[in-house]
């Protein structure tokens, strides 16, 4: 551990750190983070493999002598589509793209005056949100279609996006962020300088609670960019990239190597999401120390 | 519902002797009015994402509630047959109370574990210096990220050719025949309860580790100055009690987890497990309502499930409440 970070240790250290305590500490996480690790690293691994090794005995987790044949293979399969690829990519690169912006946007704008005013109804609406959390997404299939049916948004990419835009998890993800982040002294000293609510909102909440958003923006990129066959689309050329991607595995047990290949490829805009997200989120919020 | 609201918020100003119960409804009525006008501009706000959130979870959700009280089947017009849904689902159905078993022991364990495990997670990588957090985190989250790692677990511990587990431990002279694991109640209940809390560190440790972010310095150096002594006092006094948002949120999103950790369990062990082992309230209501096509029965499973959740959950927020006294 270089200098820097040591120091940055014993700054951090608020009360009672022993080093000691700081290197069991780190002992641990390292083994539990290779034992999180496993499946992935086993997957990158098979994505690597060539044929001869995916059929070993006794089988290896590691690889030994790594190719990209896999990878060539998959885009020989990609680019042979009857739909091409580019398309699918577009697909979901929208979808994703517009429903967590649209998410992020709607829900933080509904949570703002639920977590910090109270108006008639805000309480039944809020314990409503929160409740419909719990109910399972299984048998909801057919309601859903009826709804899309009467609205007629079968085979068009709203039926994927609008339902996106309400989903249960951001807003009350926001919500419980904005109870703990802003203080409710900062909203009122802008009301007696008259500012207005949208200007509370975007200059004042928005900024306080970015590792929500931070947070939110991973879990939604997560969740729309793996949205793979829906009932909703019928086009094909409206179908997303995982729906495409799965196709190819679903054709052939000797496409392990491709299969591990796909979840790689299909992993990597979250994970690059995920790492300048994390990256960016301020350490401390500094104007938390007003906080009631 | 509105209404019950008001008649808990109304005092003050407004008083309620010598009034017939009409002129008490319009001064309910006249108050919740104006206070409606003057915070048009909140609701404004929540409008956009309200509408839709009506139309597209909360007319869902009744749809299915109705379809309960009938006997759809997918293909008929549905018939209403008031609650015998329900009395066949307790009185008529064994697999049912056996799944509902199953589901209350699996959560009992892979709820309050995976919430543990993701929030002692998050606490320890808090103490870190920023950058070997952020990398710590990324990698500890890039398994859920690339998600369907069930499949992976299958291979591992498959009983055919290719099960890893088996290939080594024959390998290595421990055993001299293939172990069914998954075809085994006695092994296959722990396997995916081992699954299940690997893969825990999901939603709720990402909002621990934001919540954690949000606490302030100068709080744990007032802590320090009124006489905390420890990292524990320190975690129970000032931590939990200010990250308190976001452990109610963990909560709502563990027992969701919980109770709905049937594709792991079909996954692993299939639908129907062996003997119905793992047989969750999960695998019944995929049962009935894709297979059977009885989806008047399986959207009375789920709206059992759903009072069952929320009962649990009034439960732990009146807990979580307690913490930090």
């Amino acid at each position: 551990m270089n200098p820097e970070n040591k120091k940055k240790i014993k700054h951090l250290g608020r009360l009672s750190r022993s080093r000691g305590g700081d290197i069991a500490m780190i002992l641990f996480l390292t083994s539990f983070t290779l034992l999180m690790m496993l499946p992935l690293i086993y997957a990158v691994c098979m994505s690597l493999k060539p044929s001869s090794e995916l059929w070993r005995f006794p089988p290896r987790i590691l690889v030994v002598n790594p190719t990209l044949k896999n990878y060539r293979d998959l885009f020989t399969l990609m680019s042979d589509t009857w739909v091409p690829m580019i398309r699918y990519i577009f697909n979901t690169l929208f979808i994703t793209v517009v429903g967590t912006v649209g998410h992020i946007t709607l829900a933080s704008m509904a949570a703002y005056p639920l977590s910090k005013y109270k108006f008639p109804g805000s309480k039944a609406i809020f314990l409503i949100i929160r409740t419909s959390l719990m109910f399972s997404g299984a048998v909801l299939a057919i309601p859903n279609y009826l709804i899309m049916n009467a609205l007629h948004l079968i085979d068009s990419y709203l039926a994927l996006i609008l339902p996106a835009f309400s989903s249960t998890l951001g807003l009350y993800l926001m919500k419980q962020f904005m109870d703990q982040m802003v203080p409710m002294s900062l909203l009122e000293s802008a009301d007696l300088d008259g500012a207005s609510e949208w200007l509370k909102f975007s200059k004042i909440v928005m900024p306080l609670v970015k590792p929500a958003t931070a947070t939110l923006l991973i879990l939604e990129t997560q969740r729309l960019w793996t949205t793979g066959a829906t009932p909703y689309i019928y086009s094909e050329e409206k179908k997303t990239l995982s729906y495409a991607l799965s196709q190819i595995t679903t054709s052939g047990i000797a496409r392990a190597g491709v299969g591990a290949a796909i979840q790689i490829v299909m992993l990597l805009v979250p994970l690059l999401v995920f790492i300048v997200s994390q990256s960016n989120v301020i350490e401390t919020m500094s104007t938390s120390g007003i906080k009631e | 519902m509105a209404a019950n609201v008001k008649l808990g918020k109304t005092s003050g100003s407004v008083t309620y002797d010598n009034l017939t119960l009409k002129e008490r409804m319009r001064k309910d009525l006249n108050w919740t009015w104006r206070e409606m006008k003057k915070n048009k501009s909140k609701y404004l706000f929540i409008a956009p994402y309200c509408v839709l959130f009506l139309i597209f979870t909360v007319c869902p959700v009744i749809i299915s509630m109705f379809f309960s009280l009938t006997d759809f089947n997918m293909l008929e017009k549905p018939n209403f047959v008031g609650f015998n849904n329900y009395y066949r689902m307790f009185m008529q159905d064994d697999l049912f109370i056996k799944a509902l078993g199953n589901t209350i022991m699996f959560a009992m364990i892979t709820g309050p574990g995976g919430y543990i495990i993701s929030l002692v997670m998050a606490w320890f990588l808090n103490e870190l210096p920023r950058a070997v957090r952020v990398i710590l985190t990324v990698l500890l989250y890039a398994p859920s990220l690339a998600g369907g790692m069930t499949p992976i677990f299958k291979v591992f511990f498959s009983s055919d050719a290719q099960g890893y587990l088996n290939a080594w431990l024959l390998d290595w002279g421990f055993i001299n025949t293939r172990i069914k694991w998954l075809e085994n109640e006695n092994y296959v209940v722990p396997i995916i309860i081992g699954v299940v809390l690997w893969g825990s560190l999901g939603t709720s440790f990402l909002s621990f580790i934001g919540g954690l972010q949000g606490i302030g310095r100068e709080y744990y150096e007032a802590a320090a100055m009124d006489g905390i002594r420890n990292r524990w006092q320190e975690l129970w006094y000032v931590t939990l009690p200010l990250m308190k948002p976001q452990l109610l949120f963990g909560a709502v999103m563990s027992i969701t987890g919980a109770f709905n950790i049937g594709s792991v369990i079909s996954g692993l062990a299939g639908n129907p497990s062996v003997n119905y082992s793992a047989h969750t309230i999960m695998q019944h209501l995929e049962d009935y309502g894709t297979t059977r096509y009885e989806m008047g029965y399986s959207s009375s499973i789920a709206t059992m499930l759903f009072l069952l959740m929320i009962f649990l959950n009034q439960f732990i927020q009146k807990c979580i409440n307690k913490v930090g006294e």
